[in-house]
């Protein structure tokens, strides 16, 4: 399969990048490891005429500790991520979930703000930044914004981003003493959850971040406002369908989803210490 | 557009599109043809070969993504001598292949995670194999394979 023709651009800086946006508007897409975007333009699902190439700006590949909170460059690639000190030490539930994208090949090439920006509520990353209250900085023509991690996510596939903006920064703030747990159910190696939960439980923090179980990554704010309230594992699990829009498809219905998310939780939280 | 890649050592270019995945850019391009194209989805890892040093499924990666990059394929592993690469000489040694579709990938992918982590596990391995799939043998000696050849130091 070879996708569709395309005219191809290098950026050598997020300046040009947004430049080459700016003047391609909808026509243009950037890509970073392409390991979401090849495949669809392969099937023809994407079609970009203006491919804009975001692998050599390397000034956005790190993960620096800027005190109150982790920044992590858009361009890291997930195997930087899975196994950097600072966030297995310090967001052990990004490492976890990280390390559960696809296979080493797929984690050499894939991006956190590729992962990201994609907005695929299938997606693992994205559940454990919602556990973690991420924010991320997008950068535009008229400057950078920083958007909390559950606003960016619009509808199924959609972001906040503007046609002429990128992702640059994901910043995890630190969460003392956190306890967390990342779950996915699966049922054979390498391939996507049939449902995922991202759990970290702190001093005053709940962060519940759940994969497949709406249109978009889906943050349980009923089963964070019970942990906050002291519910135990058991009661606080009981409540992880509420208010999500499971799909249904050849891996799973909507109730058994809505099962294995209560299920997932629970086991989380007890993982957690709840 | 002129698209420069090193592959095995040796400098190429070529003219192609820009769609040209570099799956491709090596089979026909460059005519080398040990790296095989399997499910064409980035699930199978038949393709798999390094990119400056790296594994990756050169299926979902355009060759221009690599213009002035390094590549290693399964061609560029043994020494110019014919001696075998460790990794091969265990696949070899322990009967890790029967039709032999999945192997140059399985190889590629094994050398890769090898240098990763020279001290692994059985459940490493069956972990680091898990995006290279093999209809044939079964994977316990392709497992026993990657064994043998991490205690063989690389
Ligand atoms: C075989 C396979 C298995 C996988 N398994 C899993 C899995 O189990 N779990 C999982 O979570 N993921 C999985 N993935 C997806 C993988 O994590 C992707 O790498 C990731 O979703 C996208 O990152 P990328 O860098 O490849 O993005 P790309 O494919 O390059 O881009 C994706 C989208 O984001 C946009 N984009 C990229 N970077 C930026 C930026 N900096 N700013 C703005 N927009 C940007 C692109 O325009 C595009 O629309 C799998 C992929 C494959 C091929
Ligand atoms: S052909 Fe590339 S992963 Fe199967
Ligand atoms: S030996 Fe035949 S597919 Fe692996």
């Amino acid at each position: 399969m070879i996708p569709a023709n395309f005219d191809y651009i290098q950026a050598g800086s997020v300046d040009e990048a947004i430049q080459a946006l700016g003047e391609h508007g909808d026509e243009a897409k950037l890509v970073a490891g392409g390991h979401s975007l090849i495949p669809l333009m392969k099937f023809r699902l994407a079609t970009p005429a203006y491919l804009v190439d975001i692998n050599r700006l390397d000034d956005l590949k790190y993960v620096r500790d800027d005190g109150e909170y982790l920044a992590v460059g858009a361009l890291t690639r997930h195997c930087d991520v899975e196994k950097n000190d600072l966030i297995v030490s310090n967001a052990g539930v990004l490492a976890q979930a990280t390390h559960n994208v696809g296979d080493p090949q797929v984690r050499h090439r894939g991006t956190i703000g590729g992962a990201v920006a994609h907005g695929d509520p299938a997606s693992d990353i994205p559940s454990a930044l919602l556990a973690l209250k991420a924010t991320v900085v997008v950068r535009g023509p008229e400057g950078e914004r920083e958007i909390g991690i559950e606003d960016f996510f619009t509808g199924f596939l959609e972001t906040d981003l503007h046609d002429d903006e990128m992702l640059t920064e994901v910043r995890i703030p630190k969460v003392p003493d956190a306890k967390w747990s990342f779950q996915k159910f699966n049922r054979r190696a390498q391939d996507w959850a049939i449902v995922g939960a991202s759990i970290v439980c702190g001093d005053g923090h709940a962060g519940v971040g759940l994969v497949n179980m709406h249109s978009v990554p889906f943050r349980s704010e009923a089963v964070e406002s019970a942990l906050l309230n002291g519910a135990n594992a058991e009661e606080a699990g009981d409540l992880a369908a509420e208010g999500t829009e499971a799909p249904s498809d050849l891996n799973a219905s909507k109730d058994y989803r809505e099962h294995l998310a209560r299920v997932l939780v629970r086991r989380g939280l007890q993982e957690a210490g709840r | 557009m002129e698209v420069s890649i090193k592959i095995n050592g040796v400098e190429q270019s070529y003219d192609v599109e820009p769609r040209m995945l570099l799956v491709q850019y090596i089979r026909e391009a460059a005519g080398l043809t040990g790296t095989n194209i399997g499910c064409d989805t980035s699930s199978c890892g038949a393709c798999t070969v390094h990119l400056d040093g790296e594994s990756v499924k050169s299926c979902t990666v355009l060759a221009a993504q690599v213009n002035g990059m390094e590549v290693t394929t399964i061609e560029g592993l043994a020494d110019n001598d014919g001696t075998l690469h460790p990794v091969q000489r265990a696949f070899h040694e322990c009967h890790a292949l029967q039709c032999g579709y999945c192997t140059p990938g399985m190889v590629m992918a094994s050398v890769s995670m090898i240098e990763e982590n020279p001290s692994m596990t059985e459940d490493d391995v069956r972990e680091g194999l898990e995006g290279n799939l093999c209809r044939c043998t079964g994977y316990h000696n392709i497992v026993k394979a990657v064994l043998q050849a991490s205690e063989v130091s690389l």
